[in-house]
């Protein structure tokens, strides 16, 4: 590349495309899983730059809304409340994923050699595909019929696993039946404690 | 390197840092005082004096807690993840202070004030070291810069704040601090949606996700044409946009953890939350912030529903502009005092049934109604 026609753009996307490289790999080698959620939320901020140099604005700041704000901090939130320790990661069952994984990488490596080979002269981006108008139009016209399937299928998803959450098992329903049925028959112990606190 | 020079506009440059950094220095003021202001009101409040020994009426009192700030003992914990706990209240803070440069302070080219006494200092300056400036000022904007998604910007960086609190939480090794992590994390998730839900009214009538122009639109009726009376569009829509006022208040309440939603520091629980461990400038950095963020949330609602710089006059005298917006955000920040000296705190499962049973729906439906309305009416 000639150095005389570095532009300021490319040293933001070198600095940012790096970030994002270094982050992806913190993730995978970290041992503590909240160090790797913090990888990926660094990935997904600097993507979200890479985004809004690519005129992309509107993608770059749902890209930080959606995954950076709401599902990564699920995904810490949980991480927390287990308390999850490095040493505590179990490995043992997903073995068979060792031997699975070369194929996938060689595939990916094969699938951005392809394109990457393709590719002469990168366009310049366009200018309008980004703007909130153009996404509003597009969703709402022609893809009007995939997007409300996607709706629908998310909603199916928040249903399903509110019923998940929600069932109770036969015998916990047993076990509160019984602690009802002892409440009612009315506990002296409890009573008494009642009244000393009371008191 | 030359065309890496010649690729950026550095007067352009230049005059946005210039001007971030003296709004940067006038919010800090404006969080200092806030922090007195603070003080002294409550204590108006509950009848007694407040801090009024330092300077005049105590008006130095801020100054002489940032020494006390600076000086005090930084201890960290044995316990600690000091790498985390390091990086937390850095995390909280900066993605509070990069909103700043999208304040709409005023109305844009706006003719400033001695303007050919600062371009001849600045070009004898730069005669006396043999360069030719060349500066030739006239106008200015009253805000550092505004963008076409200004306002999911804006809900893109107040997101990102909560992953300081409860990584500062966490890292703290403390089972107040972590309590603390993990119930503002909850509560930031379950208000954020109805944040930025209730603005949506808004969207519809102005049309735009700008800052800028939203405030821009609403200057008929001689400034007074606020979004909150309907703005740009139809009287019709204000009872929409007086709901999504309302949500848009309370949820902007929560999401900052003030009272009466301050469940993550309630001291008498969690002994400060998730604050708890820290000391010295690393708690001042953690208190700038909610102070900031305060700030934020008050420029916003200023900004949507309020008219932001606009009102009576701004026209012919648009220096008048910035009067108007202090004016409007300073008494949103004086609600959070007045709503701290009048109410108690809530109960948890009381904070989580409200956001989610009675905010969200309310929320939700507003969007439907303003629709209705936008569509019979605009």
């Amino acid at each position: 590349m000639d150095l005389t026609q570095i532009q300021g753009v490319h040293v933001l996307f070198l600095a940012f495309a790096a970030l994002a490289v270094v982050a992806a790999f913190n993730i995978i080698l970290q041992r503590n899983p909240i160090y790797s959620a913090i990888g990926l939320i660094v990935v997904l901020c600097s993507l979200a730059v890479l985004f809004l140099m690519l005129y992309a604005p509107f993608i770059a700041a749902i890209q930080i809304i959606v995954y950076a704000g709401a599902i990564m901090v699920l995904f810490v939130f949980v991480i927390m409340l287990l308390n999850v320790r490095a040493e505590d990661a179990i490995t043992d069952r997903l073995k068979y994923l060792k031997f699975i994984a070369p194929v996938f990488f060689l595939l990916l490596v094969g699938q951005i050699a392809f394109f990457v080979s393709r590719v002469q002269n990168p366009p310049p981006p366009a200018k309008i595909p980004g703007s909130v108008e153009s996404i509003a139009e597009g969703m709402f016209t022609s893809y009007v019929v995939p997007f409300e399937a996607a709706s629908v299928l998310i909603l199916m998803a928040i249903v399903g696993s509110m019923l998940l959450a929600k069932r109770e098992k036969e015998e916990d329903i047993v076990r509160i039946e019984q602690a009802l049925a002892e409440a009612q028959a009315g506990e002296p112990v409890i009573e008494e404690s009642n009244e000393e606190a009371h008191a | 390197m030359e065309s890496l020079l010649n690729s950026i506009d550095f007067q352009y440059i230049i005059g946005a840092l210039v001007k971030t950094a003296i709004f940067w220095i006038f919010i800090m003021l404006v969080v200092a005082y806030m922090v007195y202001a603070e003080r002294r009101v409550l204590a108006v409040i509950q009848n007694r004096l407040g801090p009024n020994r330092v300077g005049w009426q105590g008006l130095l009192q801020p100054f002489a807690d940032l020494i006390k700030f600076i000086f005090k003992e930084d201890i960290v914990p044995l316990s600690v993840n000091k790498a985390l706990y390091m990086m937390a209240p850095v995390i909280v803070l900066v993605p509070a202070m990069m909103v700043l440069i999208l304040y709409p302070f005023g109305p844009s080219n706006v003719p400033i004030p001695l303007a050919s006494t600062i371009n001849w200092v600045v070009n004898w300056a730069g005669s006396l070291v043999g360069w030719d400036i060349g500066l030739n000022l006239t106008t200015m904007n009253l805000y550092i810069t505004n963008f076409n998604v200004g306002l999911l910007y804006v809900f893109a960086m107040t997101s990102l704040g909560v992953y300081g609190i409860f990584i500062g939480g966490w890292a703290s090794n403390s089972k107040y601090s972590l309590l603390g992590g993990l119930r503002s994390s909850a509560q930031m998730i379950s208000y954020e949606l109805s944040l930025s839900l209730s603005v949506i009214v808004i969207l519809l009538i102005a049309g735009t996700l700008d800052l800028a122009k939203i405030v821009e639109q609403q200057s008929g009726w001689g400034g007074l044409r606020w979004n909150i009376f309907g703005g740009n569009g139809h009287w019709a829509m204000i009872p929409a946009a007086v709901i999504g006022f309302i949500v848009y208040l309370v949820s902007a309440i929560a999401e900052t953890n003030r009272i009466p939603f301050d469940l993550p520091e309630a001291e008498t629980e969690l002994v400060a939350g998730f604050h708890t461990e820290y000391s010295s400038l690393k708690f001042a950095l953690f208190f700038m912030a909610e102070y900031v963020n305060m700030t934020t949330v008050s420029v916003l609602a200023t900004t949507l529903f309020l008219g932001g710089w606009q009102g009576p006059g701004v026209g012919s005298l648009p220096w008048l502009g910035p009067v108007y917006f202090l004016a409007k955000v300073f008494f949103f920040l004086f609600l959070y005092i007045w709503l701290r000296g009048t109410l108690p705190r809530f109960r948890y499962d009381q904070l989580m049934s409200f956001g989610w049973k009675v905010l969200l729906p309310t929320a939700l439906f507003n969007i439907v109604f303003a629709s209705v309305l936008a569509v019979l009416f605009l």
